[in-house]
């Protein structure tokens, strides 16, 4: 272990495209974020959140963070910097997940426990729609072209296609059960949704909502019900996507061109989400159970470090920095 | 509550979802018959007036809110039989008006109305009664159980107690039908994941045990010898929260008090529970029990059935319920299914004290070849149920 992980380092440090930059992570069950150094891969700082932090994500210009404090019922926007709330923003009731729209100016905010969507500009710091939606709206996406977002509802298996023009439902797909993310491929041309108790990636067509393909998951000796797929991640080049199956422990590499999997990789206990370095080569896995994060080496789809974090960590992002 | 979520109904289908919609009314009737609550010592457990109903409400708001996207409307209505009411009768009405029935009433109650010549071909969820007979040799092909059995609670927590290595165990039992029941079944999970019971007192007591049971229950366990856990099979909750600390020997009690195996509890918190212990708070304004959960989940079944069917016919339910598509997110962790042998909605089982979720059933370890949940209750090769083989 030690020495893959000094040759790896060795390898990183020959490499000049390493950036410096850090994963932010938030800890459900201790209100706290873990800021982990990609290059010492080490919690290099602890920062007090609202309660129960779980959304996490920056500006665009990685000069704020959004962190989604589900029971203050608000987002907390922080100056990572010094670590300081700046201010909150009015988020409804209950915020679980969020995304920011390529404008860097709007929040939509799930409320999980209203069934509404919250969308929220960041500049007013005035809630600009409440969109009804299903029971537990988690997934949160919007797509490139910043023209539709969508809502996943956990208990109403369906995907909300929202227009962020009018602010209004125009469709809505069923899922398998227990939707949990949603992300739009990076040519906006597919929608994937994992469902959690289903099992299962939906992949939709985004012109005219379509499923074109259902992505199924298998690890040996595992039974099928405990393969549970939540958050997941494409590569930059959009070949691959990442997986994170919950209570299987595992992540799945799975190629998004042929929607087959191609790999599991052994993680920490119950992984939710899941954050890119700045390079793309490490990815950052939070494991809820084992309250720690693993870090992949994604070129060779292996594990090759945990970091103790805090209690239940449940989103992460990533934050590149210019020192180092 | 409701009225809102009707009016947003109409608000929604205004904008064209583009899920292809088929108008459906899906008519349910919760069917309830009103028993005699045995008298108990404590007054700290009162049973909800609307136990069981509380949970098909929510069951119906959830049911709405998927189908007010899809076009379906959901209707509940509840029927309440006194205790000399005329039960037939009501089933009667009912099943005239729909054929999706949730039933609350004890095992025979429930038996007449399987029977009824107007309950061939309608779909009826047993929400209530827990004797395994009526999914074994006295199942019918007209009832699904969304209540776990007695044999899946006990069988859950002597896979715990096996797990632990308790393997010698005694009893006290209440001497009341539903007690002895709760013995029987615990005796034979015992058997099954091979423990022992090995010895057993029935509790007769009538003194007023909140002012003596520390100097009764002493000695009353004494003569039990040493032993790893004390069951105790009292359904009514009568005398059995007096018996832990006062027993003779230093040791924990399991059963209907101390670690319960249960259908649901307001501990169960994990795996998305706790959105459903605060959206039943918020409806009903307590906490949820087991009961509740099985009424839910028969109405949430039933949504489920309708969403992924586009239909509201029985027997087109009853098949895609049956079949291996079918699958409910029951805030327990795994996807719960109907068990195709006998109509039981197969369903993991905490283990709980009044503080904490200690455990969940299946635990690992107890290997299935088809599905670790059936590790709990009558599996397939061992029913004694006939009704679902044509």
């Amino acid at each position: 272990m030690k020495t893959t992980l000094a040759a790896l380092l060795a390898t990183c440090a020959a490499l000049p495209a390493l950036a410096a930059g850090e994963i932010w992570v938030t800890n459900e069950k201790d209100d706290t974020v873990s800021v982990i150094d990609v290059e010492t891969l080490e919690v290099v700082r602890t920062l007090p959140t609202g309660e129960r932090p779980r959304g996490i994500t920056f500006s665009k210009d990685f000069s704020k963070l959004y962190i989604c404090a589900s029971d203050s019922d608000t987002v907390q926007v922080m100056d990572p910097e010094t670590g300081d709330i700046l201010y909150d923003l009015p988020s409804g009731e209950d915020p679980e997940q969020f995304v920011l729209h390529p404008d860097d100016r709007h929040l939509y905010i799930a409320n999980e426990d209203d069934a509404i969507t919250t969308v929220v500009d960041t500049e007013t710091r005035q809630v600009v729609a409440q969109i009804d939606v299903g029971i537990e709206p988690e997934g949160m996406a919007v797509n490139d072209a910043g023209t539709v977002a969508i809502t996943t509802s956990e208990t109403t298996n369906m995907a909300h296609w929202i227009d962020t023009e009018t602010q209004e439902l125009f469709a809505n797909t069923l899922v398998d059960s227990r939707p949990r993310h949603a992300e739009f491929t990076k040519d906006d041309s597919e929608l994937w949704v994992s469902a959690e108790i289903g099992g299962t990636i939906s992949v939709f067509e985004t012109d005219g909502q379509t499923e074109i393909a259902k992505i199924e998951f298998e690890i040996d000796g595992m039974h099928p019900d405990r393969v549970q797929p939540v958050g997941f991640e494409f590569t930059d080049d959009q070949k691959t996507a990442f997986v994170a199956l919950g209570p299987s422990n595992h992540i799945a590499v799975v190629n998004a061109d042929t929607y087959e999997v191609e790999d599991y990789i052994l993680v920490g206990r119950r992984v939710w989400h899941m954050a890119f370095s700045p390079d793309k080569s490490l990815l950052f896995t939070t494991n809820g159970v084992s309250g720690d994060v693993t870090v992949i080496d994604v070129a060779n789809r292996e594990a090759i470090k945990s970091i103790k974090v805090g209690r239940f960590p449940w989103g992460a992002a990533m934050r590149p920095t210019t020192s180092g | 509550m409701l009225i809102r979520l009707l009016v947003v109904s109409l608000a929604m289908l205004a904008v064209t979802p583009a899920q292809p919609q088929t108008k459906l009314d899906i008519p349910v009737i919760y069917l309830r018959q009103e028993v005699p609550a045995p008298p108990v010592l404590s007054n700290l457990d009162p049973i909800p007036e609307d136990r069981g109903i509380a949970g098909a409400e929510l069951g119906l708001t959830d049911n709405l809110t998927t189908g007010r996207f899809m076009g379906h409307d959901y209707t509940l209505d509840v029927i309440t039989v006194p205790q000399d009411g005329d039960l037939r009768g009501a089933a009667v009405d009912a099943l005239g008006r729909s054929r999706l029935i949730i039933v609350d009433a004890p095992a025979d109650d429930l038996l007449m109305i399987a029977d009824l010549p107007a309950a061939d071909g309608a779909l009826i969820f047993n929400a209530a009664a827990p004797e395994p007979l009526l999914r074994g040799a006295e199942c019918r092909a007209n009832v699904f159980h969304s209540l776990p059995s007695l044999a899946m609670r006990t069988d859950a927590l002597m896979q715990f107690l096996q797990k632990r290595r308790w393997d010698d165990l005694v009893m006290v039992a209440g001497t009341r039908p539903a007690d002895s029941a709760y013995a029987e079944a615990l005796a034979a999970s015992a058997t099954k994941f091979g423990l022992t019971v090995r010895d057993r007192k029935d509790w007769a007591f009538d003194a007023d045990m909140r002012r003596n049971a520390s100097q009764e229950v002493p000695l009353f366990t004494q003569d039990f010898g040493t032993y790893d856990v004390l069951l105790i099979a009292d359904e009514t909750r009568d005398f059995g929260r007096y018996l832990a600390y006062n027993t003779w020997e230093a040791r924990p009690v399991a059963g209907s008090e101390g670690l319960e195996p249960v259908t649901w509890a307001p501990v169960v918190e994990q795996w998305g529970a706790a959105q459903l212990q605060n959206r039943f708070r918020d409806q009903a304004e307590r906490a949820m029990t087991g009961r509740d959960y099985a009424a839910w989940a028969a109405m949430r079944a039933i949504g489920e059935a309708v969403t992924r069917t586009t239909a509201s016919d029985a027997a087109t339910l009853r098949d895609f319920m049956l079949s291996d598509q079918f699958e409910l997110a029951g805030f327990k962790g795994r996807p719960l299914s109907f068990r195709t042998w006998n109509g039981q909605l197969r369903q993991p089982i905490p283990l709980v004290t009044r503080a904490a979720l200690v455990a969940q059933a299946p635990l690992e370890g107890f290997l299935h070849p088809v599905t670790e949940l059936d590790t709990l209750g009558a599996d397939a090769p061992e029913t004694d149920c006939t009704a679902f083989t044509d």
